[in-house]
């Protein structure tokens, strides 16, 4: 297993992220690396090849790819690395980073700071409850979108979209211009759920008919979607019997609502507000995991890119100074070990700067008894610094020494603290 | 003169305004509802010559993927949309491709180009 370490790791290559690792390294950490799954950075944005992208941040119309390449540039230009098709497996509260790639293997990435940016999922079909068999042809809107804007797949021929946030309105469009029929999107609420521009560019400029307060009760088809039964709901979201309307199609989408992906954060202790289905963050978009931050669409899900972008540069800074001041302090500490017939010493770590203020008391046990005077040694980088008599030591009586403010000068910029058992 | 009255919905930004239009032919008179500037503009496009940028992909031989997205340099008139994506899907380009190469200069006669939004690596071994 490669083991490394870095000042500020974040999870995820979206605007978030992307935004993120550019702040943390104007912050001043120095190693920030971005772990991606996919083959390239960008993330969802990648797939988002529709224009309506950075208009706050850049005053300009582009596209989501467009959009991505500005940040990706600005990112390899400040000096953040990346590790692609590398999956996070674990991530600790202790930050340590377990991922996988199939170059490397197991890789450990012990950090400074992490920065969650992992984005979220498409609420999925299971979660809607409609009756019937599981056929082919049923999609999530994203899915779809992956297939046909970047895999080059044509998930049917005649569609029917349930749901009309934004990214089912832009992928109405987007199958009517590969040639493709959309049947009708359905609509439970008495409004649609995307943006009122995308329903005018993308469903009225191709006539495809929008139906409010209405939903999906049944899907036809056993292999393959045949057709899906709409009805009209009630003020209670109810079917309204009578209303039943069967529409041939071969392909369902659906567009009802994206959910913050949090799996790796719960893994980290990172609490999360039911609310948002996001972690719980304060003003430095920190969460409550001492140097784990987030940003994005996995704390709650926005309707601008530029706003994720804003978000990440927030957490990115703040873990780039979390990190430096991390380093600082773990780089003045030394590392307190156990040498000769020392089972284990408290603290592992000691700080010289409070040895000056005030005496440090050590404690140990010893791995083996002896019925005889010992000396308890006290060494650092080699040297003596202290040494104190015990008549007898035994592994059930814990031993105690006192290192007083007197030898913090042999201790400042040690590396090692090292403590030892000897026989006289 | 007949005025005839019409609602639009503004797509330049996000905000999307609900703006009542009144016009004779060609003329617009009135436009009210609109929050900026921008909604003059639109409604005047949009009773003479409603326009959209064009986005979509076009097919690229040994590439990272097996598509490029590509975008409209500006808008381009409604009518033309289907036209300039008949063009595109008899094209396919070799990898590599470098943002904002041209793929179709002057498409369908609109003077407008389409350019590939974004690089494409070629494949890897």
């Amino acid at each position: 297993m490669i083991e490394k370490y870095c000042d500020v790791a974040v999870i995820g290559s979206g605007p978030a992220g992307l935004a993120a690792a550019i702040a943390a390294k104007k912050a001043g950490a120095q190693d920030v690396i971005i772990i991606e799954r996919d083959t390239e950075l960008g993330g969802i944005l990648l797939q988002c090849i529709h224009n309506g992208f950075g208009i706050e941040i850049f005053e300009e119309d582009l596209t989501g790819p467009e959009y991505a390449n500005r940040f990706i540039v600005q990112a390899k230009d400040a000096g953040v690395k990346d590790l692609l098709d590398t999956m996070v497996l674990d991530l600790t509260p202790r930050r340590e980073i377990y991922a996988f790639n199939k170059r490397d293997g197991m890789i450990k990435l012990d950090t400074g700071a992490v920065v969650l940016t992992m984005g979220c999922r498409e609420r999925p079909s299971g979660a809607l409850a409609i009756p019937g068999y599981r056929p082919a042809g049923i999609y999530t809107a994203g899915t779809a979108q992956r297939l046909v804007n970047i895999e080059g797949y044509m998930p049917g021929e005649r569609f029917v979209i349930l749901g009309s946030g934004d990214i089912g309105m832009i992928m109405a469009r987007r199958l009517t211009f590969e040639g493709a029929k959309v049947e009708r999107m359905i609509e439970i609420l008495p409004y649609i759920s995307g943006l009122k521009r995308n329903y005018v560019q993308c469903l009225l400029d191709y006539d495809i008919p929008l139906q409010l307060k209405h939903t999906v009760i049944d899907i036809k088809g056993r292999d393959r979607v045949e057709a899906v039964v709409s009805a009209q709901v009630d003020e209670n979201w109810k079917p309204i019997p009578g209303t039943e309307d069967t529409i041939p199609c071969d392909t369902l989408l659906l567009s009802v609502g994206l959910i913050p992906e949090n799996e790796l954060s719960k893994k980290a202790g990172v609490e999360l507000d039911p609310l948002t289905g996001g972690p719980y963050v304060d003003d430095t978009m920190q969460t409550n995991v001492p140097g784990i931050f987030a940003a994005g669409n996995v704390v709650h899900v926005y309707d601008v890119v530029d706003w994720v972008t804003k978000a990440g540069f927030v957490a990115g800074q703040h873990s780039g100074k979390y990190a430096i001041q991390h380093k600082k302090e773990s780089e003045r500490k030394l590392r307190v070990i156990a040498g000769n017939n020392v089972h284990h010493v408290l603290p592992q770590f000691l700080d010289p700067q409070n040895l000056e203020k005030e005496p440090q008391e050590l404690q140990l046990r010893v791995k083996w008894p002896v019925e005889d005077r010992v000396w308890v040694k006290v060494e650092v980088d080699g040297k003596l610094i202290k040494q104190q008599v015990e008549k007898y030591v035994r592994p059930s009586e814990m031993i105690k020494v006192i290192l007083s403010p007197e030898v913090h000068k042999k201790a400042v910029g040690g590396r090692e603290l090292l403590i030892k058992v000897e026989e006289r | 003169m007949v005025k005839e009255k019409t609602k639009l919905i503004c797509i330049d930004c996000p905000v999307g305004c609900e703006i009542n239009v009144t016009y004779d032919g060609e003329t617009v008179l009135e436009v009210d509802g609109n929050k900026c500037k921008k909604g003059i503009n639109y409604a005047e496009t949009e009773i003479v010559d409603p326009k959209r940028m064009i986005v979509t992909t076009v097919r690229v031989v040994k590439g990272l993927h097996t598509l490029v997205p590509v975008r409209s340099t500006e808008a381009i008139p409604k009518n033309k949309i289907f036209k300039v994506l008949d063009k595109l899907c008899k094209i396919e380009l070799d990898a590599p491709v470098e943002i904002h190469q041209v793929v179709l200069s002057n498409a369908a006669g609109t003077g407008v180009d389409i350019i590939a939004s974004r690089s494409l690596p070629a494949m890897m071994e």
